[in-house]
């Protein structure tokens, strides 16, 4: 056994205690769907985890209805500090069984149980803690006084996090008062649906929560339902702009947080351990199915050759496995068709004469499995430095002044994310001003705090998450009715109107005309 | 003796100039009791495209300069808007039909809303910005940005106030602006460039069309180039579409405001133009 090798430690599965069949969870019961059901497998294994319902139209229509019902009855009329309370209760109960969703989630995920026990349940938890005490506070939101909610909530999330999405959108969204009908992925349901059961354990109100799962046609409907008030969607750039397209002409308010392809930029200064780490955490961190991930390594021309060597050793050392395995760095590709993108584009890089390495690990025979792999001798305008790859592969290219960093960094139609390696603080501080991104990391990457807004700019969306931002992303001021299109904004004080105020003021300057004779 | 007046020819204002509209097309602006006032510009697609290509070259420029610059330079806009009081409130008096005292109410108060922008550009950050006490030993802070390009279909009911109440509020955090004038009032907004013209705002940061709303706007709404779209006075026109069009680059879009309240001053106007980056810096004694 070389220093390397580890005997299995697998996380128990006997915490869980699955159903075999999920039905939608609707007005606070969980009920048959209306659609075909699909089965929801282990992408480590394949292996069928449960029988999902599949929510249609009709289905849809239910839930936006218990949803209008629970706001309109009993949400929007209970006090903000009762609803902090229910949130506050949810944190706990996520706390008190977050072993149990940490198995369930790097089951039916494939992330490492070391990123779902220590990374993403953890947050989950503190993303309720913080907006707990945010819903008898809504005055401090930044709206003025008074805010409103926005009423029901149509919330479609992705598979790479699919407890923490749904308590980026779940946890304001009830903070400010709003009720939500929420649709995981297709492909991770599972923690979505034991989350339900803590709804139940919490007594909240029926239909304050309503989880309705299937595909994209059920996203979509409940996205384009009339009784909608508020879309929040985190996913792809593609579905992003169809969502766009849907909802225009509405009256809905829309928050999208889509793809990424971030810079993660390394100057020769930069404290290379901490580097190396951090670029292996950018990129490798839930196998790269991360829409901030440092995807484009921008590293200085001086440091190149030995930057790579040491990503190479790095890479080299991870171990890639068993999800459950407490050892394993590397996980599972969620599924088949993300491996086939992956695998896709990353042809592509070869084919545009980019150089692969991947890094020598064993793949198991069964389950969807991609080896950290590294691209050098990349070009601007090569496939793999341009598209999303949503998978563990960084592309390397090489900049020789800052400027050609910034511009590099910005070279792209997505905006979510960067990072900057530098021991020199002007530094980090001048180039953090000059990127286009959201969240800009210094010295570290792939950090997400309750507190912290978070989103992107030009095609990775518009709106926050996170923060006093994300609530305000559920809330209007309180002159604005949810539903009126047109409807006065909010002034926050608006000038005097009146000409006679300022009588003084004429008699001191008196106003001539500019211009002779333009009087006809 | 009466003294024979001398007319003003109404052009585009892009990139700092005042050109006739590239296609030589120009309509005729009437006034409230259909007497002729000007043939002003029918500004085209290359007319927009030109404006986007001013207006994206003075991004940066406009967003990097310190906040109190940028606050100085509005402020100036609205003294000169003073000055030229008597102007605008005859230009406004003869387009819209309005008495002498209704049009200088009309001036007055797009002066104030001017200094009332003017006055956030420095201040805005610290409203919309945020220390955020991450969980970690980590420096967080967020702050807005610029979101850079903003095109927007002014007020169509409206020379002056509605014009300003919608560039002022793209202007403070830094955008640059091409604004599609009102059709029936589009003098006032030349004058308001020749205004800008003459002021320390930087060429570029606005670019002001005049013409058909219905034909310009679906250039812009679907320029790759454009950042955010402000449909504030486009609920005459197919907005639907436009909004559509803008979701192919993930514009960022206001929809119509009807009424004489719209693009009442507001903090939230301001927002709207702006992009949140939260930096995150480490923490460490070693």
């Amino acid at each position: 056994m070389s220093f390397l090798e580890y005997a299995p430690a697998p996380e128990s599965r006997a915490i869980l205690s699955l159903r075999d069949e999920y039905g939608l969870f609707i007005d606070g019961e969980f009920v048959d769907g209306r659609g075909t059901p699909f089965q929801s497998v282990s992408p480590a294994s394949e292996e069928r985890i449960a029988t999902i319902a599949n929510a249609n139209a009709a289905d849809v229509d239910d839930a936006v209805a218990a949803a209008r019902r629970a706001h309109d009855r009993v949400w929007s009329r209970m006090t903000g500090r009762d609803r902090g309370k229910y949130l506050f209760r949810i944190a706990r109960l996520v706390q008190e069984r977050a072993r149990e969703l940490a198995v369930a989630e790097s089951l039916d995920n494939g992330k490492p149980i070391k990123e779902s026990r220590d990374v993403d349940v953890p947050l989950v938890a503190a993303w309720f803690f913080y907006y707990a005490g945010w819903a008898d506070k809504l005055d401090y939101a930044g709206l003025g006084a008074n805010p409103k909610a926005l009423g029901v909530a149509a919330q479609v999330i992705p598979w790479n996090f699919p407890l923490l999405m749904l308590a980026w959108k779940i946890a304001p969204a009830l903070a400010a008062g709003n009720t939500v009908v929420l649709k995981p992925a297709e492909t991770t349901p599972l923690t979505a649906l034991i989350f339900a059961e803590i709804v139940q354990q919490a007594d909240l109100p029926q239909g304050v929560v309503n989880i309705i799962t299937g595909a994209g046609d059920t996203g979509a409907a409940l996205v384009g339902h009339d009784g909608v008030d508020k879309v929040a969607f985190t996913g792809s750039t593609a579905v992003g702009r169809a969502i766009a397209k849907q909802v225009a002409g509405t009256h809905k308010k829309v928050t999208l947080e889509l793809g990424g392809k971030a810079a993660n930029i390394v100057f020769d200064d930069a404290p290379i351990d901490q580097a190396v780490e951090g670029i292996v955490n950018g990129i490798f961190f839930n196998q790269g199915h991360v829409c901030c991930a440092g995807s484009r390594l921008l590293v200085q021309e001086s440091i190149h050759d030995e930057v790579v060597e040491r990503l190479k050793q790095r890479l080299s050392t991870l171990r890639l496995g068993d999800p459950l395995d407490k050892n394993t760095d590397i996980g599972a590709i969620n599924s088949r068709e993300q491996l086939e993108r992956i695998r896709e584009l990353s042809d592509a890089g070869v084919a545009e004469g980019a150089e692969r390495w991947s890094a020598p690990c064993e793949i198991p025979e069964n389950g969807f499995w991609y080896a950290p792999t590294i691209f050098t001798n990349v070009q601007t305008s090569n496939r793999i430095a341009r598209e999303e790859i949503f998978g563990p592969v960084l592309s390397v290219l090489t900049f020789r002044t800052p400027q050609e960093a910034i511009a590099k960094a910005n070279n792209t139609p997505y905006g979510l994310s960067a990072g900057i390696w530098t021991d020199k603080g002007s530094r980090i501080l001048a180039v953090a001003d000059q990127l286009r991104a959201g969240v800009v990391w210094a010295n570290t990457f792939n950090r997400f705090d309750p507190s912290s807004p978070f989103g992107g700019y030009k095609e990775s969306g518009y709106g926050r998450e996170g923060g006093r931002h994300g609530l305000g992303a559920y809330l209007s001021p309180a002159s604005v009715t949810s539903t009126g299109r047109g409807t006065p904004r909010a002034v926050e004080a608006a000038p005097a109107a009146s000409a006679d105020e300022k009588p003084a003021k004429r008699t001191r300057r008196p106003a001539r005309p500019a211009k002779k004779g333009a009087a006809k | 003796m009466s003294r024979l007046a001398v007319p003003k020819t109404y052009k585009l204002f892009i990139g700092g100039a005042f050109p006739r509209s590239e296609s030589g097309r120009t309509y005729e602006v009437r006034s409230a009791d259909g007497g002729f006032l000007a043939n002003a510009a029918k500004a085209s697609r290359k007319d927009a495209r030109d404006a986007v290509v001013a207006a994206r070259g003075a991004v940066a420029g406009w967003a990097g300069a310190t906040a109190y610059n940028r606050g100085q330079v509005l402020y100036r806009i609205a003294e000169l808007l003073e000055g030229r009081r008597a102007q605008f409130a005859a230009e406004i008096e003869e387009a819209e039909g309005l008495t002498r005292a209704q049009a200088g109410a009309q001036v007055d108060e797009a002066i104030d809303r001017w200094v009332w922008y003017a006055g956030w550009a420095d201040k805005f950050a610290q409203v919309a910005g945020n220390a955020n006490p991450v969980a970690g030993p980590y420096f967080n802070i967020s702050v807005p940005e610029p979101t850079g390009v903003v095109a927007i279909v002014a007020p169509q009911d409206s020379s002056l106030v509605g014009l300003v109440s919608a560039v002022a509020p793209a202007l403070v955090a830094g955008n640059a602006v091409i604004v599609v004038a009102s059709e029936r009032f589009p003098l006032s907004a030349i004058s308001l460039a020749e205004v800008l013209a003459t002021s320390d705002v930087p060429k570029g940061v606005v670019n002001v069309l005049t013409g058909s709303p219905a034909e310009i706007a679906p250039w812009l709404a679907s320029h790759s180039d454009v950042n955010a779209l402000d449909l504030v006075g486009a609920g005459e026109l197919d907005w639907v579409d436009l909004e559509i069009a803008a979701a192919d680059t993930l514009k960022r879009v206001l929809r119509p405001e009807p009424g004489p309240d719209a693009a009442a001053p507001a903090l939230d106007r301001i927002a709207a133009f702006t992009e949140t980056k939260t930096v995150w810096h480490t923490k460490s004694l070693r």
